[in-house]
């Protein structure tokens, strides 16, 4: 299982535009489940496509398993790294859910009964198995979205990396998502992922990477980057403390940012 | 006002109809939150509302679509367009890719509809400051982040100065302050007497932009009032969409046999409480 490491990364997009990432250092150890959150803009999705080679660094470096990216080709880093798209239409391209799902492990060399189970398991983690044969644009935006979701996860790839996993999604839509991170976890996976909320990132996170400007400025647990303190921070990259962090600070409770520490505090407060 | 009498839609090629005879009013000066699991109808409803089922999508069309109570089956497309503004749940199929700066894009529909320059030089000003993207304007549409280009969607909207408009998830790639500023400009259109119908699994969004929410179950409408006793209904939970997180605190408060008061108070004031 890889760690992840970024040297003073960099990325300008245009000569002279805009510095999309702006100098971050950060280091994701093997199974760590990482949260990222900013304004829009704020470099999130530049910084991650660093990790599978998609984007090359304007400066600095990207280290995975301590060899440089830049070294490698993508190919070998797809085996390591999995990314999701934000925008599933950019991914998906295939004739049916299944054909979509195989094409990541059968590049990757896998073939028979391996490749059969690897696609089985993927569509079942998302709850996409009855719908093997249908064509992807057959599905709304949402199935869209966890099939894309499910094409990474058939690759097995020990980091995952999920570009706003949640938005558009249903409640269900959003368990599933949830149920997947927690079995990748359980599975000693690396979980890196990008969203806007907030609810997700306290309950299901044990890091939280908060980021303005292209540059890191909190980094911890959700107990950390959501308390009293952090909020002016939070603030200054248009972001807001999840509700239950919210009530615990103005009741005296310290910082809750989950429903389940506010209750539990409420509940041994008496 | 935009009506909607025993609508029922069937996509070209499919072999179910994806709503089932829906009847809904749009007031004027109303904002209408419509709910409901993934393929529940949601995204139909909106192309049908704007007009572009069946006339742009083909498909299969039963009951009638009335603005301001005149039917509007004769009308063609460009047509209603000038009546009824629809946002695209993704803003890559919004944006009108020929725009090579941000402002370009804003000012993009309101010229597209004749307006004199000085007008859409006017609106596409005060959109862009009623979402705080002016540092944005001389920017590439192209090279904008996702949430960027949503937000620039929006503003190209709000320069039309739609009668109705539908929102097809509008805020779903806003951070939570874009997401705010998206929900005050919605309030201020709606205040100025346009009718705006909005998708959203973002069920706090609504709780604070909504008069009324309706949702719909397997293409058919299930329920429909008043926003703060819909969101607040148990059976939403069965129709798969989330509680708003004070009902949802309420609920878990009650359950672990902790007085309402304890948090009633704490949750009266809602400033800086998260949209997300």
């Amino acid at each position: 299982m890889p760690d992840l490491v970024l040297e003073n990364l960099v990325h300008v997009y245009r000569e002279g535009a805009v510095r999309a990432v702006d100098g971050v250092d950060l280091h994701f150890a093997s199974g760590e489940r990482v949260a990222i959150i900013g304004q829009n803009g704020s470099g999130k999705t530049t910084l991650v496509r660093h990790l599978n080679g998609l984007l090359r660094p304007t400066g600095g470096r990207v280290l995975i398993d301590g060899v440089d990216a830049a070294k490698s080709r993508v190919a070998q880093l797809a085996r390591s790294v999995g990314l999701v798209f934000q925008d599933p239409d950019r991914q998906i391209f295939a004739g049916s859910v299944r054909a979509e799902v195989e094409y990541g492990p059968r590049n990757l060399g896998n073939r028979g009964e391996d490749l059969r189970s690897a696609v089985d398991a993927a569509l079942a983690a998302v709850g996409l198995e009855s719908e093997a044969k249908t064509n992807p644009y057959d599905l709304g935006a949402s199935r869209r979205k966890l099939l894309a979701l499910a094409s990474v996860l058939a690759m097995r790839t020990p980091v995952l990396i999920l570009d706003e996993p949640t938005t558009g999604q249903d409640e269900r839509g959003v368990q599933q998502v949830r149920s997947v991170i927690e079995d990748a976890h359980r599975q000693g996976r690396t979980v890196i992922a990008i969203s806007h909320d907030m609810r997700f990132v306290a309950e299901g996170f044990e890091r939280v990477v908060v980021m303005r400007g292209g540059r890191v400025i909190l980094d911890g647990p959700p107990e950390g980057v959501f308390r009293r303190d952090a909020w002016d921070q939070l603030a200054s990259t248009f972001l807001e403390p999840p509700l239950p962090a919210v009530i615990g600070d103005r009741l005296g409770l310290g910082s809750t940012p989950t429903d389940e520490m506010l209750i539990r505090s409420l509940a041994s407060r008496g | 006002m935009l009506t909607l009498e025993a609508v029922s839609y069937r996509y070209a090629g499919a072999t179910r109809a994806s709503l089932r005879d829906v009847s809904m009013t749009l007031g004027d000066g109303e904002v209408l939150g419509v709910v409901g699991r993934s393929e529940a109808g949601k995204s139909t409803l909106c192309l049908v509302a704007s007009g572009l089922a069946p006339r742009t999508l083909g498909g299969t069309l039963s009951g009638r679509l009335l603005i301001d109570g005149a039917d509007t089956a004769a009308r063609a497309m460009h047509e209603m367009a000038s009546d009824v503004a629809i946002g695209f749940q993704n803003p890559g199929t919004q944006l009108s890719g020929v725009a090579t700066t941000a402002y370009e894009e804003v000012a993009f529909g309101p010229m597209n509809l004749g307006i004199a320059r000085d007008e859409v030089l006017r609106r596409t000003e005060a959109s862009i400051d009623a979402l705080a993207m002016r540092v944005l304007s001389d920017r590439d549409p192209d090279l904008l982040s996702g949430g960027q280009q949503q937000l620039v969607a929006i503003a190209g909207l709000l320069a039309l100065a739609p009668r109705h408009l539908i929102l097809d998830e509008p805020t779903a790639q806003l951070d939570p302050a874009g997401t705010r500023l998206v929900s005050d400009a919605i309030r201020r259109l709606a205040a100025g007497g346009a009718s705006i119908l909005i998708v959203e699994q973002k069920v706090d969004l609504l709780a604070g932009v909504c008069d009324r929410v309706l949702a719909l179950d397997k293409g058919r409408l299930t329920l429909e009032g008043p926003a703060e006793s819909i969101l607040a209904d148990p059976a939403l939970h069965g129709l798969g969409v989330a509680e708003p997180s004070p009902v949802r605190l309420r609920r878990l408060a009650s359950e672990a046999g902790i007085p309402a008061q304890a948090i009633e108070l704490a949750l009266g004031r809602p400033e800086r409480v998260s949209d997300a």
